[in-house]
């Protein structure tokens, strides 16, 4: 009977625990490993031929920024992909609603309200909206203020966008 | 006069501890009540955010189905589970504005091909389209006052947020929603 009761109460402390845990996680603030190169150097600067986890990056997520969808450009997010439910990726934002991108095929895409155009810092080898074109700014679940680990590299991400990426704004 | 101090400061401070002991269950229920309120807020957060939620709906654009200012009940399980298919009603977040969660029918996933009226007041044109991988294409009841994926296209699937499954207010229409037109 005391057993019963102790692994009864030892539960309900770990189920209050992670209930108040997954609500932090989801409202305020979370830790993800980025996978990848295609925002290097910012994330993963070396490229390694085998994916091993202790070698990522951990990064702070911030949910706070989903009250209001207010994003600026230079903004680093983690967003849902839009041909994939269940893959989240991580780039940067470069033009927000209102913007026009000039594509490397001299095309100008206009981005809709709503949307926003993201690019990985490492051009050469990330899939972003320069294949699937503006994803909706309601894909966003996250915004990337700092890097947790490794401790060299430690910091606040850097939210400047480099001079050939700016659009045109209008 | 040394000892009259040593004895001062002793009761001094005896009487500081005895106030600390008076507070300490006070301060105690206090940090335990604040651990139950918080208990609750994070239970709530859960209920809503991955089983069931209540949502009131405003706009024209679901006649007759709902009307302006039904309450209903929408749930969580199925959207993060894949499992939604044509014909369902659904709560998605606008694309063109990501602080707006509308609701709207599943006309077609992803591999459907949807046929659709160009302009339904001037022509009788048909305009077909595939839905491409991760979207879903939803339009509203009213076709005719309903701004929906034949104005802004697919959408994709994870902006979809729950599925709506019962109407609560009014009570006159108290009932479940399944994945038919009504037609009059």
């Amino acid at each position: 009977m005391a057993n019963g009761n102790f692994i009864w109460n030892v539960g309900r402390k770990y189920f209050a625990a992670g209930v108040i845990g997954l609500a932090i996680s989801d409202r305020y603030a979370s830790l993800m490993a980025v996978r990848g190169s295609s925002m290097a150097p910012t994330f993963n600067p070396y490229e390694r031929k085998s994916s091993r986890s202790v070698s990522d990056d951990y990064v702070l997520v911030e949910k706070l920024c989903l009250g209001k969808y207010e994003f600026v450009r230079g903004d680093v997010v983690v967003f849902r992909s839009p041909s994939n439910y269940k893959e989240k990726n991580v780039k940067r934002i470069t033009a927000l609603p209102g913007d026009s991108v000039h594509l490397p095929s001299f095309d100008t895409v206009r981005i809709p309200s709503g949307h926003c155009w993201v690019e990985g810092d490492s051009s050469a080898c990330s899939l972003d909206s320069r294949s699937f074109g503006p994803i909706p700014l309601g894909l966003i679940c996250g915004r990337i203020t700092h890097v947790e680990w490794p401790p060299q590299r430690m910091g606040k991400v850097d939210s400047g966008v480099s001079e050939d990426r700016l659009p045109f704004t209008t | 006069m040394n000892r009259e101090r040593n004895r001062f400061r002793e009761r001094e401070r005896e009487m500081g501890m005895e106030r600390l002991r008076e507070l300490t269950p006070i301060v105690k229920e206090a940090l335990q009540n604040t651990a139950r309120v918080a208990n609750f807020f994070c239970l709530l957060h859960f209920t809503g955010a991955y089983m069931c939620t209540v949502a009131k709906l405003v706009g024209p654009s679901m006649l007759p189905t709902f009307n302006d200012g039904n309450l209903v009940l929408t749930e969580r399980i199925t959207t993060r589970s894949e499992k939604v298919g044509s014909g369902d009603v659904v709560l998605v977040r606008a694309p063109d504005d990501p602080r707006k969660v509308v609701a709207k029918r599943v006309k077609g996933v992803e591999g459907d091909v949807v046929s659709y009226l160009l302009d339904p007041k001037k022509t009788d044109e048909l305009n077909t389209v595939v839905v491409p991988k991760g979207h879903i294409w939803i339009e509203g009841d009213n076709a005719h006052n309903s701004h929906d994926s034949r104005q802004f296209g697919p959408v994709p699937y994870a902006l979809l947020h729950s599925r709506v499954f019962f109407v609560v207010w009014p009570p006159a229409d108290f009932r479940s929603v399944g994945n038919k037109v009504l037609r009059f």
